[in-house]
Parts: structure tokens; sequence; C-alpha cells
């Protein structure tokens, strides 16, 4: 006990506070969409069920199968457990976004590993790549070819349900050096021509990959072009944003725009600037699950917001 | 006794001027640093390549490590080399074999960044 936390390098933090913040990093976030605006209602054990004119999803990121290192040797394992919870819930949600990293090095028996687990919630997940999932010989061929079917480019798509218009962006393809994520002209282009035709009050909910605000620069936790994508969306009362990538929740409000991170369901990472480098953040075990997440949206037709449950695998 | 203080002083003095030279081969500009194998080795640790800049001369082999417990790769911005992905303790190496300045990063991760400069 006395060395619990010593690990988590938490300045200018007492060890109580850092483990306080660490609650909000769960096994998902459960996201209500209610009369536009997606809101977080808290952990997924507390789920309450959406209006019947509303709808829940799930948002579920960072599971990097295949990945076996000290901070979490078993990601599969992790993996497993988020799944039951989700399984569990009272009201099933209606589709699962994955804000990428499904696997840990896009080899073929990671993908199918993944697959068949989140093949159990029997509800239809809608991927987007992480840099995690493109590292294949053929440069994010496996990933296309297993969930590109009704995308375009390298995966990005949109859809509605509900009166909700849902766009998955891919921002991991042609990096360049020294920069941050990255969508390219071609996807933006069709970002732009997407919503062209919604109306203003047509609640839009945006999720990619690595944020799309400027978190954290210096590790490469933004994205370049991320200020146009957003600009095709000044028009809107509500847009949310959900991303993955930090392994952590984070939230930010910026005018119409709600910025969300999602926990990973399989490692840690530090907090910004509080660690020589991103790199996987190891906890003692009993910690683990308490870092570990995904999350819930519920949205109710008729209200403003999008309710956010975050929970974590304890 | 003075004498044998300026010779304890010169001797201090030589050592500071190793550690120091020593330091300089492992940050910054540094000259090669060969292993057995006459390769020259550049670690990837904690998301940066160490040394970031190196010289070498022409005919050398670069070889790099991967000590993070995540993936990373080795690809040049005139795409002269290009290593597959590396995972933990997974290297990669390269022999360069015209003269010039070569610009190298992490695709992955595009914040890490390094340079070889072959002579």
């Amino acid at each position: 006990m006395a060395n619990k936390g010593k690990e988590v390098r938490g300045q200018g933090l007492g060890r109580r506070e850092v483990l306080e913040c660490m609650v909000w990093a769960g096994t998902g976030v459960l996201w209500t969409v209610s009369g536009g605006i997606p809101h977080s209602v808290g952990l997924i054990g507390d789920a309450v069920a959406a209006e019947p004119t509303g709808f829940t999803f799930l948002q579920m990121s960072d599971s990097h199968i295949g990945f076996d290192k000290a901070a979490n040797p078993d990601a599969l394992g992790t993996l497993r457990e988020a799944i039951a919870k989700v399984k569990a819930m009272p009201i099933k949600p209606s589709f699962i976004i994955h804000t990428g990293d499904i696997t840990h090095l896009s080899k073929p028996a990671e993908f199918d590993n993944a697959d068949k687990v989140f093949s159990e919630t029997g509800v239809r997940i809608h991927y987007v790549p992480g840099e995690h999932d493109i590292i294949d010989e053929e440069r994010g061929k496996a990933y296309l070819e297993r969930y590109g079917k009704n995308s375009k480019g390298a995966g990005w798509y949109s859809f509605e349900q509900k009166g909700v218009h849902f766009i998955g962006l891919v921002n991991v393809m042609n990096l360049k050096a020294g920069g941050l994520g990255s969508l390219g002209n071609e996807q933006l282009e069709w970002m732009e021509n997407d919503v062209k035709h919604l109306s203003k009050s047509t609640p839009v909910v945006v999720f990619a990959h690595i944020p799309l605000w400027s978190v954290y620069p210096e590790w490469g936790w933004g994205t370049d072009d991320s200020a146009q994508a957003l600009g095709y969306l000044k028009k809107f009362g509500s847009v949310t944003v959900l991303n993955g990538h930090i392994h952590q929740t984070m939230q930010k409000v910026e005018g119409n725009v709600t910025f969300h991170t999602a926990a990973s369901t399989a490692f840690p990472q530090p907090k910004p600037g509080e660690a020589p480098s991103p790199g996987p953040m190891k906890v003692p075990a009993e910690q683990l699950r308490s870092l570990l997440g995904v999350r819930d949206v519920n949205y109710v037709g008729g209200h403003q917001a999008l309710a956010v449950i975050d929970s974590t695998l304890e | 006794m003075k004498k044998t203080c300026w010779i304890l002083g010169i001797a201090a003095l030589a050592i500071l001027i190793a550690v120091t030279a020593g330091r300089s081969t492992t940050s910054g500009t540094a000259s090669a640093q060969e292993n057995a194998m006459g390769e020259t080795a550049i670690k990837i640790d904690n998301f940066t390549f160490s040394p970031a800049t190196m010289t070498i001369h022409v005919g050398d082999t670069v070889r790099w490590t991967n000590h993070d417990d995540l993936p990373h790769n080795v690809v040049s911005e005139g795409k002269t080399f290009k290593s597959k992905t590396l995972d933990t303790d997974e290297n990669f190496s390269y022999t360069f074999t015209k003269a010039g300045a070569y610009s190298y990063y992490c695709s992955i991760h595009p914040k890490m960044t390094g340079k070889i400069v072959v002579q």
C-alpha cells in the first residue's frame, strides 16, 4: 500500500487527487443524445435508460489487442471484462463507436481476436482506425478490408441515427515528420460536402482516433488541420467530438463544440507532460481496472444534450 | 606538497575532459559509436531517437533498436530507407552508400525525428 500511486507522476497533485481523477478514466463512456447535445451521464453501472424517443450508444477505444507488456500483460482479458459489462447493461446501446487502436500491431490474429470479443455484444460497431491499426506492410489494407466496406478514402464515412449526424474521420494516415495527426485535403473536402446539406439544428457527432483539439502537441496529441474541419461545423448548434488515443478521459467545451477523449480498455497513459514520454503507464495491478473503461452516450429526443457516462472496469 | 596538488589537479582536469568527451557521443551531434559488428547504434527510448543527430562515413551501417513498450518505425523523408514496424527490442539496419544529410522520423509518432549526416 505504501507504494501505491508512486509510479503515477502527479506533479502538483496529491496522491488522493490523482486517484480521484483516475476514477474518470474507465471502461467506456455511456452517451445519451438528448435533443442534440451529447452528455455524459455517469459510469456504466449507473446508466439510466434513454427515453423512448432517444437512443444510447457506446464509445470504446484503444483496445490494443496484442499488447502484452508490463502495463497490462492481458489486453484481451480486460477487453473481455469491458464487453461483459456492456452485455450486462439493462438497455442495449443502439451501436458502438470504436475510436481506434483496435489492435496493437495490425496483425490478422489481433484483428480476429478483437472481432470475436466485440461480436459478443450483438450490436453494430462503427470503427475508425488508430495508428496501431494501419502498421501492416501495406499501410492500412488489413483495416480497410475488414472495416472499410462503406467508407471512403482511408476509411472515413458518415451515417444518420434518429436525426443525429455521425461523422467518422481518419487522422492517422500520411503523417508528416515533426507534425501531429492529419486529416488531409481529400477528407476535408469530403467532409465539407457531407455537412453542407444539413440543417443548422442537426446534432452532429464527430469521432476520430487522435484528439481533434490541441491536448498536448509536444506528445503529438492534436491534429494539424482540425481547425479546418471544425470550421465546417460552425453553423451547427450542437457538435460533439469523441476521440481516443491518449488513454484517459478529458473534456473541453469551446463555443458550440464539446470535446471528449475516452479511456482505453488496455492500459493507461500519463497525464500530459507528467512523464518523460506518453508510453504505457505502469500502475499497481490493483489500480489498473480503475483506469480502463468504456463510455455510454444517451440521446433523448426533444432535449438539447447528449448524456455521457464514463465507466471503469472496476 | 605543491607538486602533488598540481598533479592531482591535472589528473582531475583530464578526467573532466574525458567525461565531457564521452558525453558528446550520446547527445547532440555525435561521432559514430560502433558496436562489435561495425554498426553504429541508435537507441529508440521514451519516444526519442538517441543520438538525434549522428555523423558517419560512407559505407557505415546504422542500427536502430526500439527499447519502448510501444512500436515505432524509421522512415527517411526522401524515402531512401524505411523500416517495417519495430516492436519492443526489434531493430533495423541500413548501410549508407552515398554522402549527404538524411532526415528521418517515426511515421507512427511523427514528433520523433532524427538526422544522419554521411561524410
